[in-house]
């Protein structure tokens, strides 16, 4: 049997208020296999954000192990750890977090900076990332310039321009209308069958659940 | 792509950049100024030549010597010539028209300062006419003066009315010697002095000796003091930067308090800075935490926040250089009667420029520092 590509063990995370431990996660363990859209869904507190941020490995675990792709990210330094997001997350957050001095197109590229990569091939990439999201005639627009849903999708263009092994996405339609939302849970369903995409997303909505392929409920800190 | 965005981040808030850089403008300008005015101060003694030495009364500047010294002091050993010259001070129809006025030997005096460009033919003119003057070309501008014009002053150490023949300008050798400078023939007040007051004939207010071996100023300085120890009219005898420099020294508490301030100018402009380089570090820190979450490193962020803050100082530094440089133009002909020599100098340019960049580096470390050390779970949270 293939190897999954999150293997999630007895991970907990706990936060400390003064001297006060909280404990946020206990004892987690479960499996994404490669190709998975996963949603995390849960009551706010429960826990699923802090577990979307330890896969992608902008947080640390105070205990277990965290395999993705094969690498423990549970024992990595800060600085290994820039460099695996990097070549292997895709993140998509609630409020979009494009820069506004750049344009929908510098946004995109941003993250391919941190490649070695010609010009030519960035601009290649990028339109290419701009198009799969069905911006290809907004590339030159800033963010100002767009809807809530076309800065979601140019987040996710940036998100994806790298060809990500994970994708991630935290609340992405939690800032949009209803339409906007059925077009953003659109485009990442077609990013996980069409391209296949591993997604873990986490959501309140059940609607934008109903893509996704499994469901895993969180709740104080545990898998329900 | 990354200097485009330091570029657009440093102007995101127009108007919180224009007021900073402006601010900083102005700053730069004072402190360029300020500079600017204790070089001035200090221009006499950059000009100095180091193969001259100043003899005066040992007593006072304001002492006169015997005219008779000049000839013993040629016979000391290491001087290759001997010049010199009185202070007149007399005023031009005002007395706010303030010059400085030498009376000088005929002759050797230009022979021992060359410095001043003055053709075969005016020499001639000088030397020929007991009331010859040679002005500097930016005094002669200052008055209108050209040469035939006939002009009176009224003397204040040697008192009545002096007419004089303008017979020459001079130019400089270069920027840093002074144009204002009016030179005219010790004989006129020495004959004067004869019929009117002959108790103050035969005096000479100091001598300048130049060198046939520069490094041996300290020796020959001994020898001509020791020369005239015990006499009645004492010698101190220094290098010209020395004498010079002694006039400076007496403006010395104002130089001080002057280049103080020029310090603590930077001490605001460094201040406006940090101000603003806070206020927008901590609005970009969902910004800075989601590069991060990108996988940007620290050093990616320092440049940035670095290369922002150095944009808008270099900006301001430069901007308050082109208004110094404005200023300074307006206020050189104004000025020229007290700093004959008053221009930006190379080295203010420079620290200027190099200020700016400093400034921007400290200003950012705060910013930069933060920023390093934030978790970016904890960035994201905050929301513009």
């Amino acid at each position: 049997m293939a190897q999954a590509l999150v293997q999630v063990r007895g991970v907990s995370k706990s936060y400390y208020r003064d001297s006060l431990e909280i404990p946020v996660l206990r004892n987690i363990s479960f499996d994404i296999p490669e190709g998975e859209f996963l949603a995390l869904m849960g009551p706010s507190g429960s826990g699923k954000t802090t577990l979307l941020n330890l896969i992608s490995g902008i947080d640390q675990p105070s205990g277990g192990d965290l395999v993705v792709a094969g690498e423990n990210i549970a024992r990595m330094s800060e600085g290994q750890l820039a460099k695996w997001r990097s070549q292997h997350i895709g993140l998509v957050f609630q409020f979009y977090n494009l820069l506004p001095v750049l344009t929908a197109f510098e946004n995109v590229e941003l993250p391919l900076l941190l490649y070695k990569l010609s010009k030519a091939d960035r601009r290649k990439r990028v339109e290419t990332a701009l198009t799969i999201v069905g911006l290809g005639d907004r590339m030159d627009h800033y963010p100002r310039q767009l809807s809530g849903g076309q800065e979601q999708r140019v987040a996710i263009a940036r998100a994806i321009v790298t060809d990500p092994t994970l994708l991630l996405a935290d609340e992405p339609t939690g800032d949009l209308d209803k339409v906007s939302a059925e077009e953003i849970m659109t485009l990442l369903s077609r990013l996980n069958k069409e391209f296949n995409k591993t997604i873990v997303m986490v959501t309140h909505d059940p609607r934008a659940a109903e893509k996704a392929h499994s469901i895993r409920n969180l709740d104080k800190g545990e898998l329900a | 792509m990354l200097m485009n965005l330091i570029y657009r981040n440093s102007f995101r808030h127009k108007l919180r950049t224009i007021l900073t850089v402006v601010g900083l403008a102005v700053a730069v300008m004072a402190f360029g100024l300020i500079r600017t005015v204790v070089d001035a101060w200090h221009a006499g003694v950059e000009a100095a030549a180091p193969d001259r030495l100043i003899t005066r009364s040992s007593i006072s500047i304001t002492f006169t010597l015997p005219l008779s010294y000049k000839e013993q002091i040629e016979k000391i050993d290491g001087i290759k010539a001997v010049t010199y010259a009185n202070w007149f001070g007399g005023t031009y129809v005002d007395a706010s028209n303030f010059f400085a006025q030498f009376a000088v030997e005929k002759g050797n005096y230009f022979k021992v300062f060359p410095e001043f460009i003055i053709s075969p033919e005016v020499m001639d003119a000088f030397n020929s006419n007991i009331k010859a003057v040679i002005v500097g070309q930016k005094l002669a501008d200052r008055f209108g003066w050209k040469v035939g014009d006939r002009v009176t002053l009224i003397g204040t150490i040697f008192p009545g009315n002096w007419d004089f023949d303008v017979v020459g300008i001079y130019k400089g050798k270069d920027q840093t010697i002074d144009e204002s400078t009016w030179f005219m023939r010790w004989e006129y007040i020495d004959e004067t002095m004869k019929e009117q007051m002959p108790g103050r004939a035969g005096e000479v207010g100091w001598y300048g000796l130049q060198l046939a071996d520069p490094s041996k100023a300290a020796e020959v300085s001994a020898a001509v003091d020791a020369r005239f120890k015990n006499s009645s009219a004492e010698t101190l005898t220094e290098t010209e930067k020395a004498f010079q420099m002694s006039f400076v020294a007496m403006s010395g508490a104002i130089l001080v308090l002057l280049t103080v301030m020029s310090w603590l100018i930077i001490g605001v402009i460094l201040m406006v800075l940090v101000n603003t380089m806070a206020m927008t570090a901590r609005e970009r820190t969902s910004e800075y935490a989601f590069m991060k979450s990108m996988g940007f490193q620290g050093y990616h962020l320092w440049g940035m926040i670095t290369g922002e803050a150095i944009v808008i100082s270099l900006t301001g530094g430069l901007l308050g250089l082109a208004l110094l440089a404005a200023i300074v133009n307006v206020l050189k002909a104004g000025l020229s009667a007290w700093f004959p020599v008053f221009k930006i100098q190379p080295l203010t340019w420079i620290l200027v420029v190099a200020l700016a960049i400093i400034i921007g580096l400290i200003a950012s470390a705060f910013p930069v520092i933060k920023a390093m050390r934030m978790r970016i779970v904890d960035g994201l949270r905050v929301v513009d």
